[in-house]
């Protein structure tokens, strides 16, 4: 049947995508573990996602958590639980927003910059430069990406939990009257150790999902100029898709119950 | 360019190398030898596989069938540590360069002494700035990004990276393309030069027949997969054989027919 061929030929491509991800994921991680250990560039990568993603990370967290509070005052007034607003910033940020807002932004700045220079330095023979100096390229070039993925993202959004909730007090306190002593005893007594774990988990997985989405795109990119910038979309895209897929299964692994 | 060593072992064996992609047979069944010492020059059209030749020697692509044997060892099919081992023999000159963009001059000539032989940075940068001057280069060159090099200075130190760990054999691939004749011809000297003070066994391949005649000890000729002549670089222009005569004279009309559009 004609119609059936295409179907079968695009899962085809789907499942051996799935497994030349899955084998370059396999032996990023395991490159990751295994010694030696490049603490040098795991730093540099480390300072490259964590440090230079912060302004726009704090940028996004405080406006976020600004709308969350403006937004929740004007729904919530009208069946007179204004009071809530302290509890719904601080959940909504350290659940869902703080680690899907910052792991979509360092997807846009950090996996894309990965792409195009992993992408760059297989056109240009770099990767094979370094395979013909005795040096393998997933220790050198993955491993360290995965391991400051995993490690700074949750970091990240630590920090972006912490903003975020700044920004719902600021609002809360100097436009909605809010009083600060009740506003802040109200999160505090309200957040729970889970909710922000749940959101530090998440965190990590979006890291590891960002950089492998960086390297896989960029280290399988060819043909020159057009492939690294093909490759680039593709990381951002792929990496935003799995962070709101994980977002769920990760949500419903702590919550659903 | 004289032989310093004739009738010696083999220090590259290949037998048989078959490597093709999808429908297109890029290498039917090459055989080449390259002696301890030997400067070998393979010379052939653009596409007709000299360097897929160098990328199956050197592991980054895997032939089809065929044997390749380095100082008697067959290396293909190794496990990635003996593959390490296996490269650690080698140094080479890619046609750009390929300096890593990230790291400074003298950290590219000493990548291989710093991660392949865990020398210590210190001393590796010091014998980086040796073999920065080896091919006429200051130290002052080394502490640049390979982004504010022209082309003949990227070539000098893709030189000077390749010669860095003292290698047994180093592959040239287009060593003198994009360049200008007079920088053409330094960058020829100088691969004479290190290669004469290494003491070490070369395989190069270009287009480039003033360059082959400087660097080679023998030359032979890659056409449709195989290497269809072979023979000391003296008796190339009395080869005999109509393809060679066509390409060292660079003939529109002859055998070779060029293709002009991709099948």
């Amino acid at each position: 049947m004609p119609i059936l061929q295409p179907i079968g030929r695009t899962f085809l491509i789907f499942l051996a995508t799935a497994g030349r991800l899955s084998l370059f994921a396999a032996n990023g991680l395991s490159h990751s573990v295994r010694p030696p250990i490049y603490m040098r560039l795991i730093t540099r990568q480390m300072i490259d996602i964590g440090y230079y993603s912060l302004p726009v990370d704090g940028s996004t967290a405080i406006f976020t958590g600004m709308v969350l509070a403006l937004q929740s005052y004007t729904g919530f007034a009208r069946f007179a639980a204004e009071s809530a607003i302290p509890n719904v910033v601080v959940v909504s940020i350290t659940r869902e927003l703080g680690p899907v807002l910052a792991g979509l932004m360092v997807a846009g700045r950090v996996g894309a910059a990965m792409a195009a220079e992993i992408g760059t330095m297989r056109v240009t023979e770099q990767i094979d430069a370094l395979d013909t100096l005795a040096t393998n390229p997933f220790k050198y070039l993955v491993a360290p990406r995965l391991i400051a993925g995993i490690t700074t993202l949750p970091l990240l959004v630590f920090v972006a939990d912490i903003i975020g909730v700044f920004g719902g007090y600021v609002v809360s306190i100097y436009k909605l009257g809010f009083n600060p002593s009740i506003y802040l005893k109200n999160t505090i007594d309200f957040v729970e150790v889970e909710d922000v774990a749940s959101g530090l988990v998440k965190a990590a997985v979006f890291g590891f999902l960002i950089t492998l989405m960086g390297c896989y795109h960029g280290y399988n990119s060819k043909g020159g100029a057009q492939g690294v910038g093909a490759a680039t979309t593709n990381a951002v895209v792929s990496a935003s898709i799995l962070i709101l897929c994980f977002n769920y299964f990760i949500t419903e692994m702590f919550f659903a119950r | 360019m004289s032989p310093r060593t004739n009738g010696a072992a083999q220090k590259i064996q290949i037998r048989g190398l078959h490597k093709s992609f999808g429908p297109k047979v890029v290498l039917d069944g090459l055989d080449l030898d390259v002696a301890v010492g030997e400067s070998v020059v393979v010379i052939g059209g653009s596409g007709t596989g000299k360097s897929v030749l160098l990328k199956c020697i050197l592991g980054l692509l895997t032939p089809d069938s065929g044997s390749i044997k380095i100082d008697g060892e067959e290396v293909v099919g190794l496990g990635s540590r003996d593959r390490d081992r296996v490269l650690r023999k080698f140094g080479m000159l890619f046609q750009n360069a390929a300096l890593f963009d990230s790291l400074p001059v003298w950290e590219n000539v000493a990548f291989g002494l710093i991660q392949g032989e865990g020398m210590d940075r210190t001393d590796a940068k010091k014998v980086a700035i040796e073999k920065l001057a080896a091919v006429g280069m200051t130290a002052e060159v080394g502490e640049l990004s390979p982004a504010e090099l022209s082309g003949g200075m990227r070539k000098r130190v893709g030189l000077a990276r390749a010669i860095a760990t003292a290698p047994e054999i180093i592959f040239f691939d287009e060593p003198t393309t994009g360049l200008d004749p007079i920088m053409g011809d330094v960058i020829n000297d100088l691969i004479v030069k290190c290669v004469q003070e290494l003491g070490a066994t070369t395989l190069s391949i270009t287009h480039d027949m003033a360059s082959a005649r400087k660097i080679a000890h023998r030359v032979a000729m890659l056409y449709d997969g195989k290497i269809i002549w072979a023979g000391p670089v003296a008796n190339i222009d009395g080869s005999g054989n109509d393809y060679v005569d066509q390409f060292i004279h660079g003939r529109a009309e002859g055998p070779i027919q060029m293709q002009v559009r991709a099948d």
